[in-house]
């Protein structure tokens, strides 16, 4: 923890960076916020995923501006240049597969990050804005994730462009065709489209960085909740966070790696639909469009609802719901491991986005388990909701918690070691 | 208008799903290219290539490649520059406006065997045979499914009425399709001795177009392994690291 502070001015790089400093404190920021930045020395490694995020935030945002410079946002070319930079560019196979599996990687690590603060209550007071701003930075991720998979210009980007942007539209009865010319520039889903759709999917990266440094900056005021969820008032349970973090990202980074660039390298086209290298024919629908994975349970919500306009409002509040998460959630405790009913809760929670997802890969009018596909969709549809509105306000006023320890050391009589 | 669109795409959804499900699932088979070190094998795509070449391309175009890229199924540049030249190819136009005719060469694409799409379609009773440089990644299971279409051609049973030039294959959706029985057996000529019937011919082809849409799988299956070897260390060190930076932390 030898500072920059200590080191001798008569060192040139010592000398520079007093220079610097006092006209423009770059130094001291870093040193604040990345070497003395006091964090919980008991996070465990649910806290990798944050950091992880922002690393997938770069991969896609360097493998993007590289693909760029090779792709032809055009209706006439875009499916082929596509094509071209997998076969003639060098290791434009390489960049694509990174920039398309990334993708689920990202909303992979982003949906553990959040489930991570769902369990343990990291919304909660004094980080109600933090958490916002993390549902801020999924709704542009959405945005970001389907324009860029109309961009290859295959059956699905284009059936996908079509579905998504009626389901919007729809949200306004009476305005339907006014919103989808805005949406399309056009009468249809066309070059156009195609064309504002790059132009946005270029941009809002740039939006979810800004977004991403205020995410930060309110993580920094009040520091990482943790495992206990206590607020650590010694400061001898807090540790700079490098070396001591910087190195447990480095190590979660190099697992988080491996898996990314196994799929990379040995499955890319896991998570893509063969559909998608059929190019755009408005004259063929395909016979089952379906949205990318991570936008599954959201689809499954929309279709559980035979009346449409019913089903888009839900789909739109089930995301929506996450940014009163704090006002729903009332219980003074944080961290699920205390809270014993909150805890089965947040399981069974987590399994019905699971059966929820599961629903939206599947076609209404199938049967699963003997039971109609509908009906599953709309039970869950209907726990999502009541988890929210029903057993978060209830647990939070009838839940006997379990008895906080005071500090990291002294672990309350009766609740296990964590 | 609008409303008609979506009630339309989901009854299209709806009965497309029926419609689909009829086809039989192809049967799994072994290919060399399967596994994590699995490569193409160049005899297979050399053989594959002669059977596009003398039967699949009087119809089916192959138009994301160019003849220099079958370097990567070990032909040699006089092989490709003779192949090229072959065909007569369209660049542009002459000084007096009509169209520039010239021999193909090795950086020419494929020539594809009509014009544009209507003559395909004029030539195959309405029917357009699709492109063939990204069938196998277009297709679920793509080379098993393409394998079980080009070997699942029968007599319809007698309960199928078959439309107007279409022919009985359960592996196809909607068990019809409009490409006549392709291979015969004996109708190429292989001079490697290998047996020339019409599952061979259709197992080639299928390791044929599978490099034909994925000819980078080679380069990347073996940079994975170099890359997976070095993280996996990295990873190890990491670990370690951790592990003594932070041996005196106690809980």
């Amino acid at each position: 923890m030898s500072g920059i502070q200590t080191l001798e001015p008569e060192t040139k790089w010592g000398r520079f960076q007093n220079w610097v400093d006092d006209r423009l404190p770059i130094f001291t920021f870093m040193r604040h916020s990345l070497e003395e930045y006091p964090t919980p020395k008991n996070l465990s490694y649910w806290w990798n995923f944050g950091s992880l995020a922002g690393v997938c935030l770069v991969v896609m945002m360097l493998s993007g501006i590289f693909l760029a410079m090779y792709y032809t946002p055009h209706s006439q070319h875009a499916f082929e240049s596509v094509d071209r930079i997998m076969r003639d560019v060098n290791h434009g196979w390489l960049l694509r597969y990174i920039h398309m599996n990334g993708a689920s990687m990202f909303f992979i690590v982003v949906y553990l990050h959040m489930f991570r603060g769902l369990y343990y209550g990291s919304y909660k007071s004094p980080r109600e804005l933090l958490w916002i701003l993390g549902v801020v930075i999924l709704l542009l991720m959405m945005a970001t994730a389907f324009m860029g998979y109309v961009l290859p210009w295959g059956q699905m980007s284009f059936w996908g462009a079509t579905v998504i942007t009626k389901l919007v539209a729809s949200f306004f009865p009476g305005l339907e065709n006014g919103i989808l010319q805005l949406l399309w520039g056009d009468f249809s889903v066309s070059n156009a489209t195609l064309n504002r759709f790059f132009s946005l999917h270029y941009l809002l990266p740039f939006v979810i960085v800004g977004v991403v440094i205020l995410h930060l900056v309110a993580l920094h005021k009040h520091g990482s909740n943790n495992p206990l969820g206590i607020d650590l008032k010694n400061p001898k349970e807090k540790i700079p966070f490098h070396p001591y973090y910087t190195i447990k990202d480095f190590f979660g980074l190099g697992v988080f790696f491996l898996v990314f660039l196994s799929i990379v390298f040995y499955a890319p086209e896991f998570f893509n639909e063969p559909d998608n290298y059929i190019p755009a024919n408005p004259m063929v629908t395909p016979p089952h469009i379906v949205p990318e994975w991570y936008f599954l349970p959201f689809y499954a919500i929309v279709r559980s609802i035979p009346w449409r306009w019913g089903g888009i409002f839900l789909m739109f509040a089930s995301i929506l719901i996450l940014f009163v998460l704090p006002w729903l959630d009332r219980s003074k405790v944080r961290s699920g491991t205390f809270r014993p009913i909150f805890k089965i809760s947040f399981w069974i929670f987590l399994a019905n986005c699971c059966v929820l997802g599961y629903m939206g890969a599947l076609p209404t009018d199938g049967h699963t388990f003997g039971l109609p596909n509908i009906l599953i969709s709309q039970i869950a549809t209907f726990y999502y909701f009541f988890h929210f509105l029903g057993v978060l306000p209830l647990l939070a006023k009838y839940e006997k918690t379990l008895p906080l320890p005071t500090s990291l050391g002294t672990p309350a009589l009766g609740a296990k070691n964590v | 208008m609008f409303k008609k669109a979506i009630l339309l795409m989901f009854l299209a959804f709806m009965s497309l799903q029926v419609f689909a499900s009829d086809a039989e699932h192809p049967p799994k088979m072994n290919w060399s290219f399967q596994s994590i070190f699995g490569t193409y094998d160049r005899a297979a795509l050399q053989r594959g290539f002669q059977v596009y070449h003398e039967v699949c391309a009087a119809c089916h175009s192959l138009n994301h490649l160019a003849y220099r890229h079958l370097a990567g199924i070990g032909f040699t540049p006089e092989t490709i520059k003779a192949l090229a030249a072959e065909k007569e190819i369209r660049d542009g136009f002459t000084e007096e406006g009509e169209i520039f005719k010239r021999p193909g060469i090795a950086a020419d694409h494929i020539a594809p065997p009509y014009i544009n799409e209507s003559a395909a379609k004029a030539a195959n009773n309405g029917s357009l045979p699709p492109d063939l440089s990204l069938i196998v990644k277009a297709r679920a299971h793509g080379p098993d499914y393409l394998h079980a279409i080009l070997t699942g051609y029968a007599e319809p049973p007698k309960e199928v009425q078959l439309g107007e030039n279409m022919h009985y294959n359960k592996y196809f959706a909607g068990r019809q399709i409009a490409m006549i029985a392709p291979l015969h057996e004996g109708m190429v000529n292989y001079t490697d001795g290998t047996p020339t019937n019409v599952e061979q011919y259709a197992k080639d082809v299928v390791t044929f177009l599978t490099w034909a849409g994925d000819p980078k799988m080679e380069e990347r299956k073996s940079t994975g392994f170099k890359v997976m070897f070095f993280l996996i260390i990295l990873t190890l060190f990491m670990f370690f690291t951790k592990r003594r930076v932070w041996r005196n932390i106690k809980d």
